[in-house]
């Protein structure tokens, strides 16, 4: 069996008893075996979640299951949950089996989420088609020659293949939004700060995301609901209360204006991917929204920025994996200065080994200037552009990516091109605010072309009324 | 021609904070418990997991501040210093950069010289500590993370120091002052209180500064000095003997007392700072300031001011006094019970911090309370004993725990002022002794004192000297 009901739906059917967790969980399971070729899972929990079910049964039996009751849900390898292997896809965490979990996922926990395992990505998070993972490459299921895209490259599998009820990606620069687009579901990232980092392995901390896959523009809502909030935890997270995402999907505001930036529609635009784009805008106009035509000029230097300030606060993020004390340590070293060198050499991939090196380089005496003080003031001028722009328009729509799903091995030797196809997404990580990924259809290769909706900061219930609005009443 | 050197020296002091928790955790910061005890994923740097500011430790950085006259930021911002240590589980440490809490503050020393010096502090900020690393368990290295995290604030001068003598004053004065906040217990043995020093020399009127190099672990006040001061001399004979000073950073070796270069390659740190994107900036408003300012207690120069003041001490005495919080309130307890507080001042700075030196006691610990002492004091100040008396009086305090009073009754210690008794016991001394009556009536003044001497010990010490006096002086005429 597909389940192709939204997570509200499956959620009152338990309660209704019209269907079981349990049921639910051994046909993912099997669903999981039968597509174990996509190579979505680093690791699946059958027994473990198993026995959630059945507690989420006696709970539903009670009356006191929580928001999520019996969802079975995918958790990217890079958050933590006590007691199960925690491997960021790499080699230099083997063996590795954390001591507590993540906020985020207890979260979904409490709220009786059945965790059913922990998907595949580019190993720390690094990466855009999810073939930098020790676990191997993750295929896309429209069509196995080609990328699911990454980083969240498994977690945008389990949704597309129908692996889960929903799944958990971060987004360090469009890592849910982009293997969204090339999977063809929808993927959410929050504005940052609004769903608590602690229990996440830090890539790049200042832009580090947590959020959702879903089939639904309602199973988004409904997982960022429990998602969001201030956790003491982390002290960057936002200390208000959080929207209440699912009821505001139903409110009717007034008519949003919708804003069109020149400079994500240039030449390395897929002409497909435009032309749907333009389609949906014009009948979004017909629909009676207002469409004007935005500018978001320091657009051309956000690449150089991100690489600079993500592999900056990389290094630094990635130096504690030393061997010293978890994970892999290299073999046959005499000092400790050789075994800091073969255990990194050997624990690390290529392109987490890469932006080590650039990221060191960029904070090095004599450059931190020229490089991450500069990079620091792009990332000011992208963001006052963005305040800029919502101060005319409330949501900003462009494409999620420059392409759609790209072949496997098509990019892996040349980092620059892999890197430019971040190049829509990453704006929105240097601003902080959040984005949205709609899959709008597909190209002539029947592949998936996303588009993407912006908004500023706090404004989730905005992007998720609109994306409502579409799904519903445009596509 | 011989050129004259000065020597230019800046501190780096570090202070172990006394939070109950760590900096970032809420584990222990208990010293010497059993290894990798005091530990969690946080201080052990394990992957997701987030630093969370204990904020006492910002109220301990700011007294500390306001006590040395500094500036308190209204932001100031963490950074990561970034380098690999075993003993470092995140390969980087929490500091802070180019916005530490404090800044531009000064403290003044008196040197011997009598001149008063101004020693500016540039900044003080907070930090981590890291672990410890155990070299002497056969092959291996031992890793102890205990004291990962706790919290640590740095203290750093202005290169104002001139001699090994004012870098001592100033260290004291650091110690003395953390210990009066009660932000830090002041042990240099134990590493809670530890000092580097930048030190270079140039000839007397040269403005530019020479090359400076660093010592580091200097474990105790006399290390600290000593260093300095074998520094000083290195670089003057490399000087004259047309050498270069080279920049490197030396360790301290109070055994050979000597100093070594730290090998090339563990010194050449880039430390790559920039600012810590898991920690929002600590913002300090006026009115925490103002909170903070009211609670500090009274300083150690105050005290001493006061002490001056209101006991009509010698500035010696006042000085000696207020060295340690313990003592000063000690000595402010007995000397309002009595009514010579220069008398409580001699019996503290002699007798009580003789035994505290003795016993390696702390104050808090001595089984003689201030009351007690006070007591003591008493019974010479009504001339019920004598200072004599009261010296062995004390001993038996300390021995059996009894109060002064009880001592004297039961061992009958009370002095003897009756003329009569004093009048007989001399007359017989001057039938007993008449050669020697005949000598001081010859003119041995000398004489008199052994008079004084039999009386004593006739008397069991008990005999009230100024009596003995008066009545000698009667008698033997
Ligand atoms: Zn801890």
């Amino acid at each position: 069996m597909k389940n192709n009901q939204s997570c509200l739906n499956i959620v009152s059917a338990f309660k209704n008893k019209e269907a079981s967790p349990t049921e639910s969980v051994k046909n993912y399971l099997a669903e999981i075996d039968a597509q174990r070729e996509l190579n979505a899972f680093n690791f699946v929990f059958s027994e473990a979640a198993l026995h959630s079910a059945e507690a989420v049964e006696r709970k539903i039996e009670k009356g006191t299951a929580g928001k999520l009751a019996g969802l079975v849900v995918a958790i990217k390898d890079v958050l933590s949950i006590e007691g199960k292997p925690l491997t960021c896809s790499s080699k230099i965490l083997e063996n590795f089996i954390p001591l507590y979990t993540a906020t985020a996922v207890q979260k979904l926990i409490d709220e009786d989420a059945i965790i059913i395992g922990k998907t595949n990505c580019d190993e720390f998070a690094m990466g855009s088609s999810n073939e930098n993972s020790a676990f191997g490459s993750v295929l896309n299921p429209v069509d196995h020659t080609r990328a699911p895209g990454g980083s969240s490259g498994g977690s945008a599998v389990a949704v597309a293949a129908s692996l889960c009820d929903f799944s958990i990606g971060t987004d360090t620069g469009g890592s849910i939004r982009q293997p969204a687009a090339f999977c063809g579901v929808y993927g959410l990232k929050p504005t940052y700060s609004l769903v608590s980092r602690f229990g996440l392995t830090a890539f790049a901390s200042s832009f580090d995301s947590i959020g959702p896959f879903g089939k639904y523009i309602d199973d988004v809502a409904l997982a960022l609901e429990v998602l969001a909030g201030h956790d003491p935890k982390d002290s960057t997270s936002f200390m208000s209360q959080p929207a209440d995402y699912v009821n505001d999907l139903s409110a009717r505001g007034e008519k949003l204006v919708i804003g069109i930036p020149d400079e994500y529609f240039s030449s390395g635009l897929q002409p497909e991917i435009k032309t749907e784009i333009e389609d949906v805008v014009s009948r979004l106009a017909n629909a009676g929204y207002e469409i004007r035509c935005i500018k978001l000029p320091h657009t051309d230097y956000a690449i150089a920025a991100y690489y600079i300030l993500t592999t900056a606060e990389a290094s630094s993020n990635l130096a504690r994996y030393d061997g010293v004390r978890f994970g892999y340590r290299g073999q046959d070293s005499r000092t400790v200065a050789d075994m800091y060198k073969n255990t990194r050499s050997e624990g690390f991939g290529t392109e987490v080994k890469r932006r080590i090196m650039l990221g060191t380089y960029v904070l090095s005496s004599g450059y931190y200037d020229a490089y991450y003080k500069k990079a620091q003031k792009v990332r000011r001028l992208i963001k006052q552009d963005f305040e800029k722009a919502f101060g005319e328009v409330d949501i900003i729509i462009t494409p999620t990516s420059p392409t759609t799903a790209f072949k496997l091995g098509e990019k892996t030797t040349d980092p620059l091109e892999m890197y430019l196809s971040d190049i829509f997404t990453i704006s929105t990580n240097l601003a902080g605010i959040p984005g949205l990924n709609i899959p709008i259809g597909s190209d002539n290769q029947g592949l998936p072309i996303g588009m993407q909706l912006l908004a500023s900061h706090f404004c989730e219930s905005k992007l998720l009324q609109l994306g409502k609005f579409i799904e519903k009443n445009i596509l | 021609m011989t050129v004259k050197y000065e020597a230019v020296i800046g501190l780096e002091v570090h202070a172990q904070l006394q939070t109950n928790t760590k900096i970032f955790c809420s584990c222990s910061t208990k010293f010497a418990a059993e290894p990798n005890t005091n530990v969690c994923p946080i201080c052990l740097g394990h992957p997701g997991v987030l630093p969370k500011l204990n904020e006492k430790v910002v109220e301990f950085a700011i007294k500390m501040g306001l006590a040395t006259n500094c500036s308190i930021r209204e932001y100031s911002v963490s950074a990561r210093k970034n380098y690999f240590y075993p003993d470092m589980p995140k390969g980087y440490q929490i500091s802070q950069y180019d916005k530490p809490i404090c800044e531009n503050g000064y403290l003044i020393v008196h040197p011997k010289n009598g001149k008063e010096k101004k020693i500016r502090i540039t900044r003080i900020h907070i930090e981590e500590d890291a672990g410890k690393s155990i070299h002497d368990q056969g092959d291996h290295t031992l890793i102890d993370i205990n004291r990962s995290g706790v919290p640590l604030i740095e203290i750093v001068t202005e290169p104002d120091i001139e001699t090994a003598e004012e870098a001592g004053l100033y260290l004291a004065k650091i110690k003395q002052i953390v210990q009066y906040l009660e932000i830090c217990d002041g042990n240099m043995e134990e590493g809670s209180l530890r000092c580097d020093a930048n030190i270079s020399i140039r000839p007397v009127g040269e403005q530019k500064l020479g090359t400076r190099s660093e010592i580091k672990n200097m474990n105790s006040f006399r290390n600290v000095e000593r260093a300095i001061n074998y520094e000083i001399k290195r670089q003057q004979e490399l000087l004259e003997d047309g050498g270069k000073v080279v920049q490197e950073t030396l360790l301290w070796d109070a055994d050979a007392n000597q100093a070594h270069p730290m090998r090339g390659k563990e010194e050449a740190h880039d430390y790559r700072y920039f600012p810590e994107p898991d920690l929002v900036p600590i913002v300090v408003l006026d009115e925490m300031i103002l909170e903070i300012r009211k609670q500090l207690p009274e300083l150690p120069e105050a005290i001493k001011n006061r002490f001056i003041l209101q006991f009509n001490l010698p500035e010696y005495d006042a000085d000696t006094l207020t060295q340690s919080k313990d003592v000063a309130l000690y000595f402010e307890s007995v000397a309002k019970l009595v009514r010579d507080p220069k008398l409580a001042s001699n019996w503290v700075m002699v007798e009580v911090l003789r035994i505290l030196n003795e016993k390696k006691c702390k104050l808090l610990d001595f089984s003689v309370k201030p009351t007690d002492l006070a007591e003591l004091i008493g019974l010479i100040e009504h001339n019920i004993i004598s200072g004599k008396i009261a010296r062995e009086v004390f001993a038996i305090m300390i021995e059996d725990n009894k109060k002064p009073g009880q001592i004297v009754r039961e061992q009958n210690l009370t002095q003897i002022t009756d003329e009569g008794m004093l009048k007989d016991l001399i007359s017989s001394l001057i039938q007993k002794f008449p050669g020697e009556v005949q000598q001081y009536r010859d003119g041995k003044d000398k004489v008199f004192g052994f008079f004084v001497g039999q009386v004593m010990k006739e008397s069991k010490g008990k005999a009230n000297p100024r009596a003995v006096n008066n009545l000698l002086k009667d008698l033997l005429k």
